[in-house]
């Protein structure tokens, strides 16, 4: 459920490094915690973000969840895919449901996020 | 009769629960000298018929009737067909609070989504909300709406916006670090082209207009649309006249991106300027930041054609303080009047209707210049208002023309510099030709 390649936030996104760019989505975690997602917000491409600002947000048909950027980085492409499915971030949350695509600023700050092994132990923590 | 429901019995009882002996004890943490002591200074009760009479004699004070109005400017006298009071009175309707509930409200939310339907097509844009306050929170609630769209600080009115809407604009924005700029208008009347160019930069949203606009005059839409697409910033229309609509072409067709305005005109009466009917309509990819509440069609379990709010996602109660407004509710009954006016009317009705105001008001534009002394202050082409200029200050001519039981228009002076020999002149179908005559005769007498 929760790949070793990712890096992971305690806000339940995830992150794969590609080279100086990453992937961003949400876990599987939290895609079962929204519910049904039936629309994605997402920044336009170009947009500078820090570490923990809002990416975007998610909604479910009663909830809105804010999104929150892992790392510091440049925007360079969202996922167009979810304007007409945004299911797809339910049923494939690592792969055809990712966010979106960003420049890397500063590698240096991945050492922040936990790998998967520390993720499940931090979700086994919020389950007690 | 007492109508506080909670007895004294009550009262001990809930205080013994939290452990305090009296009221005084209960609030003795507000100091001393703010606390009321003993009872508030009001008159004792009446009966009913007591209370009739206060308010029979309250309202005999109400002396609009008894003049030859010729004011509008934002607020207009128009007839309302019988069947609009007769089928919105039902008891199906009436409630103090507008139930939303799917299960208990079909009648009251199909109602809504006609109303959303019927704004939409007047409007020529795809999405239309279940409506607002007024033209006032909805001219407010547009340019919002837009700086949420572009993200970008700086917001473009025009001073020829109706001053109380923009009154409006000023108290929502002013603490939101948001730069509101008015536009000059023209010798037409009209947004003033030099003037607006001029005040777009990168960092605009938007620009906000009124057509017909305060003047009466109508904006040159395709123009202004095509301006602030030009300078990467949406175009917002207020209609504070709709019956207009029955002959312009709509603004959504025009360019315009965001239309908002005032509905009183469709079936509402007169009333110290509420409670009004706001409307506000936009292009289907804006759904997510339009505020207000939305009626959608669905089927229920069994198939059948249903309605229910929709898009809630978007209001306070989910969204908290992002919500796209904190307007979480609409003028249900106020939309429900209008709703009934249109589509008693229907498309040809709306359009007749219109006809006859934009003859009259040009009946009564070519009797007034007639009169020595009289002319128009702008160029610009109008519905059913228009501004003239006369020899004198308006409100020397305004006191003289009251006193032979007409009200002649609307003063500008105190809203507009250099307008104080102006007024805004409004004609309605409910005008007759020899109401017209009659203001002719009588400001040519004030003016010997």
């Amino acid at each position: 459920m929760y790949p070793a390649n990712l890096y992971y936030t305690k806000d339940h996104e995830w992150l794969k490094v590609e080279g100086e760019e990453a992937v961003v989505g949400i876990t599987d975690f939290a895609q079962q915690q929204l519910g049904d997602i039936i629309y994605a917000e997402l920044p336009p491409a170009g947009k500078d973000l820090e570490a923990h600002q809002v990416l975007g947000s998610l909604e479910s048909v009663k909830s809105v969840s804010d999104i929150y950027c892992p790392v510091s980085g440049e925007v360079l492409g969202v996922n167009s895919e979810l304007s007409q499915a945004p299911d797809l971030i339910n049923k494939d949350p690592y792969g055809q449901g990712w966010l979106v695509r960003l420049k890397l600023k500063d590698k240096a700050e991945l050492d922040a996020l936990m790998k998967a092994a520390d993720y499940e132990k931090y979700l086994e923590g919020l389950e007690h | 009769m007492s109508y506080i429901p909670i007895s004294d019995q009550d009262k001990k009882e809930m205080l013994a629960a939290i452990g305090v002996k009296s009221i005084e004890e209960l609030f003795n943490c507000i100091p001393e000298s703010i606390r009321l002591k003993g009872l508030l200074n009001l008159p004792g009760s009446l009966s009913e018929a007591e209370i009739l009479g206060y308010f029979k004699e309250k309202g005999n004070k109400n002396s609009y009737n008894r003049y030859l109005s010729f004011l509008g400017g934002g607020a207009y006298d128009h007839y309302i067909p019988t069947v609009v009071d007769y089928l919105s009175s039902r008891g199906e309707f009436i409630s103090p609070y507008t139930p939303y509930q799917p299960e208990v409200s079909q009648g009251t939310l199909q109602t809504i989504f006609e109303f959303q339907t019927l704004i939409c097509q007047l409007t020529d844009l795809d999405i239309a909300n279940a409506s607002l306050y007024d033209g006032a929170t909805g001219a407010a609630e547009a340019v919002l709406m837009a700086q949420r769209i572009k993200n970008k600080k700086r917001l473009l009115v025009a001073s020829n916006l109706n001053p109380q809407y923009r009154q409006v604009i000023y108290t929502y924005t002013k603490n939101l670090g948001l730069e509101v700029v008015e536009i000059p208008y023209d010798e037409m009347g009209r947004v003033d082209l030099k003037g607006l160019e001029s005040a777009f930069n990168p960092e605009t949203s938007v620009l906000l207009c009124q057509s017909p606009n305060f003047f009466g005059v109508i904006e040159d839409l395709k123009t202004l649309a095509d301006l602030s697409h030009r300078h990467e910033a949406l175009l917002a229309v207020v209609i504070s006249e709709p019956i207009s609509l029955g002959l312009l072409e709509a603004p959504g067709k025009l360019g315009a991106d965001i239309v908002t305005g005032e509905a009183q005109s469709f079936g509402l009466p007169l009333s110290f300027g509420g409670p009004y009917l706001g409307f506000m309509a936009s292009q289907k990819e804006f759904v997510r930041q339009l505020p207000g509440r939305i009626a959608g069609e669905t089927i229920d379990v069994e198939g059948r054609r249903g309605f229910v709010l929709t898009l809630s996602t978007r209001e306070q109660h989910i969204r908290r303080e992002k919500a796209t407004s904190n307007i979480c509710t609409n003028q249900a009954h106020c939309a429900l009047r209008a709703t009934i006016y249109l589509e008693t009317l229907g498309r040809q009705g709306l359009r007749k209707l219109a006809w006859l105001n934009l003859q009259k008001a040009a009946y009564a534009l070519e009797q007034l210049l007639a009169i020595p002394g009289v002319s128009r202050k702008f160029s610009g082409p109008v519905f059913n208002e228009f501004v003239l200029e006369f020899p004198e200050p308006w409100k020397n001519l305004s006191q003289k023309l009251e006193d032979k039981g007409i009200l002649g228009g609307l003063a500008l002076g105190n809203d507009y510099r250099g307008l104080d020999n102006c007024a805004l002149i409004t004609v309605t179908e409910k005008h007759t030709r020899e109401n017209i005559e009659a203001y002719g005769q009588a400001l040519r007498e004030v003016l010997k």
